[in-house]
């Protein structure tokens, strides 16, 4: 709560504030009944419209083995992939040598600026490779740009000491990069990395243009199958799986940000800078 | 040799198992062919030696190709699929089943990622220059899907000036575009994504092969219905590689086989005989 | 190259339908977001619970999922939108919940002392917002602005998968019936994409450094 944009309030700003926090809650509510008895009015809320989900067990396994099943594989390598190739090419990007430092950008400004959706075509239909192949290396491509990004933003925020304490005690810049300084902005951007992560997981999604059978694509498979009268519950349903897997990553970064970061030099980032480039 | 009879019983014996436990009687249960023995070398004795076969056919297609949440396509094609695995000696659950799009047929049959595709398969000359073509096992036509209350569209001619939703790369995508120009087309990747604008009127009609649609119209009582007769033909074949001719002999005389026996009828009247006709099947083209 | 040569009609149609789903989402987003950022930072619970359940919802779905639910969903509810308001309904909401959390991180990143002399001269709290603190948290928050507009102009990639002939959908198109150009028809489409995301890339990070000062 922001304190600091009004007072803690008094006896009759407390009043007031309730009186419109009831009000507001009043309004939403009926705007909430108002909406549900419409779609119960259209049968959405028919047991026949649910049945797959309540009569068997199959329609929830198409969607968690298979469909999520599908989202997490791809979202597993490609998020190995990426935190590996990320650090090396951060370590590239930050190079004293314009031969690695040159290309490291061209790469990173060219990957981050293209849809990601874009990359897994060009793997798919100009590689001809295999969909999953593509979906991950489309994914691969664009989160390494960016977590070579937010990495060389973590490094950049580190203590100036560091760095130069190690270069005092002997150690070579490479040597600096990869001994001290990585390892610590990576445990200060964990936070920032695994909101990284949560995207990616997203995006699997796009693999479904592809013909990847993950979440998404499964439960239009289950539309197809089923029929259109299903199409709201297979759709609340999937909703909910990927709600529910995004917010418990996202609760593990914001658990992260308390517990993780006070180990690297300097503490944990003061501001953490949600890069919103890649919403 | 008398391993693979062995093999061959146990599998019948399996299948048999199978169907009573399932109390399947949908199963057009095709008999494994036990025993059976192909010249060495040829893709048959390959196929029938590994035991497995891989099988690229449509997961969106009702009727013909349409997977469930079991995770295995059901359909026409799916059965026909069985009853040449059946042939090779290969039992139904050792199919390898992938999921094969308009555009990607070709590629797939090419580098060998599938060893035949039974997927709503037009046989047409442009695409003999890449592939081959056993059958065709069946004959279809493109035609229209409309909204039951639609009275100006009954043919392809009453579609000027309409906006039409079919798939991107296929053949009847491709034919409005050459011989319909005046038709605006909204493309998509699978035709069950063009049943909601169709039923509120974002497009006018559908348009694919009469079977698809019939699946469609059958999935959703009184909605929608056919508009006029089929107006190309579109013979449906199994795609296999591109000179393979020891193996388009045995296709051809495996379909000419199921024709006779029966199993061709069983083939469709456990599937899209539900919903359709049963028609005869189209004599089999041997170029 | 003939291919993108000879397709240069429809590759500019596609640019121009990605241009008018990023800068028209955009301006919805920027206004229903500053709208939820205000409500997030007010004193008001109801309100700021509200923000706080349409960002966390719309952060953690894909926007995949949020354009499905348009096209295919709300038909049966009775929101029926033609397909271009779809992708343009479905971009804003999803944009909007980003643009809330970058004018809140802005208005936290407004000093104190603002705030509190503000009320010393007895302005109201929309007062304060709407002439002090808001202003302020714009130098802050255009850079993060920039960002999440790059963001927009690579999402409306996804309108391809739904009825809009965007570039994306352009590139499929063509990549479909040239299959031996395939790379240089794919490679037209990125050129567009990047002669967007890449000046708006190098301003944002102008006008970050530019920002950048300590507190």
């Amino acid at each position: 709560m922001s304190a600091v944009l009004f007072d803690t309030p008094g006896p009759h700003t407390r009043r007031r504030t309730a009186i419109w926090s009831l009000v507001a809650g009043v309004v939403l509510a009926i705007v909430v009944v108002l909406a549900a008895v419409r779609l119960a009015q259209r049968g959405i809320f028919d047991a026949d419209r649910w049945d797959i989900f309540t009569e068997s067990t199959e329609s929830w396994e198409a969607l968690l083995r298979r469909g999520l099943g599908a989202t997490l594989r791809a979202a597993g390598v490609a998020a190995v992939i990426s935190l590996t190739a990320g650090a090396l090419l951060a370590v590239a990007r930050m190079s004293s040598s314009a031969w690695m430092r040159v290309p490291a950008t061209i790469g990173i400004e060219l990957f981050r600026g293209l849809p990601v959706l874009l990359l897994i075509l060009f793997t798919a239909l100009g590689f001809g490779s295999s969909i999953f192949i593509a979906v991950v290396i489309g994914l691969s491509l664009y989160n390494t740009a960016v977590i070579a990004e937010i990495l060389r933003a973590g490094i950049q925020s580190l203590p100036g000491g560091q760095r130069e304490a190690a270069l005092a005690i002997g150690l070579s810049p490479g040597q600096t990069l990869r001994m001290i300084l990585l390892p610590q902005a990576v445990r200060r951007m964990l936070p920032s990395l695994v909101s990284q992560l949560v995207v990616l997981l997203k995006d699997t999604s796009l693999g479904f243009v592809v013909g990847y059978a993950e979440l998404l694509r499964t439960s239009r498979e289950l539309r197809d199958f089923f029929g259109s009268r299903y199409i709201f519950s297979i759709f609340v349903v999937t909703a909910a799986i990927y709600i529910g897997v995004n917010f418990a990553l996202s609760r593990f970064a914001t658990y992260l940000e308390k517990h993780g970061t006070t180990r690297a030099a300097g503490g944990p980032a003061k501001q953490v800078p949600m890069d919103s480039r890649n919403a | 040799m008398s391993v693979r009879r062995l093999r061959g019983l146990a599998a019948t014996a399996a299948l048999a198992l199978l169907l009573t436990a399932c109390g399947g009687d949908d199963d057009a249960a095709t008999e494994v062919e036990s025993g059976a023995e192909f010249k060495a070398g040829t893709t048959m004795a390959k196929l029938a030696d590994k035991g497995k076969i891989t099988i690229g056919t449509k997961f969106d297609q009702p009727l013909f190709g349409l997977r469930g949440p079991s995770g295995d396509p059901e359909g026409f094609d799916v059965e026909i699929g069985k009853i040449i695995a059946a042939k090779l000696g290969i039992e139904p659950d050792k199919i390898k089943w992938i999921e094969t799009v308009s555009a990607n047929r070709e590629p797939f049959i090419e580098d060998g990622r599938v060893d035949i595709v039974v997927a709503t398969y037009t046989i047409n000359d442009d695409r003999k220059k890449i592939i081959d073509f056993a059958g065709p096992y069946f004959q279809a036509g493109q035609t229209i899907l409309v909204k039951e209350a639609n009275t100006d569209i009954n043919g392809p001619d009453d579609l000027a000036g309409k906006t039409v939703c079919s798939v991107e790369g296929s053949t009847p995508a491709a034919n409005i575009e050459t011989s319909y120009p005046d038709v605006k087309l909204e493309l998509t990747d699978a035709y069950s994504n063009c049943l909601e604008p169709l039923r509120n009127d974002q497009v006018d009609a559908i348009t694919t092969d009469n079977v698809i649609l019939a699946g469609f119209v059958d999935q959703n009582e009184g909605e929608f219905k056919l508009a006029g007769e089929p107006f190309t033909e579109e013979p449906y074949g199994v795609g296999l590689k591109r000179g393979d001719d020891a193996f388009r002999t045995f296709l051809n005389d495996t379909l000419e086989e199921s024709y006779k026996d029966g199993s061709w009828d069983k083939a469709w009247e456990s599937t899209a005989g539900k919903v359709l006709e049963l028609p005869s099947p189209p004599a089999v083209d041997r170029y | 190259m003939d291919a993108v040569i000879d397709n240069l009609p429809l590759y500019w149609e596609g640019f121009w339908a990605t241009l008018r789903l990023t800068l028209v989402s955009a301006a919805f987003a920027l206004l229903l977001g500053t709208v939820l950022g205000a409500f997030r930072v007010s004193p008001v619970p109801t309100l700021r619970a509200l923000g706080t359940v349409y960002v966390e919802l719309l952060r953690n779905t894909p926007l995949t999922l949020v354009f499905f639910f348009f096209v295919f969903v709300a038909p049966q509810i009775d929101i029926k939108l033609p397909f271009f308001v779809s992708a343009l309904v479905a971009l804003s909401l999803y944009t909007a919940a980003f643009v809330c959390e970058a004018v809140r991180s802005g208005v936290n990143s407004v000093g104190v002392g603002q705030a509190e002399a503000a009320r010393a001269i007895g302005l109201t709290f929309p007062q304060t917002m709407g002439q002090i603190v808001l202003p302020q948290a714009f130098r802050t928050v255009v850079p993060p602005l920039i960002n999440i507009f790059i963001a927009l102009t690579k999402n409306s990639s996804i309108a391809a998968g739904f009825f809009v002939t965007e570039l994306v959908a352009v590139g499929i198109r063509l990549a479909n019936r040239n299959a031996a150009d395939v790379l240089m028809v794919l490679g037209g489409v990125a050129v567009f994409y990047l002669a967007i995301t890449i000046p708006a890339g190098i301003l944002a990070g102008a006008l970050e450094r530019r920002v950048a000062f300590a507190r």
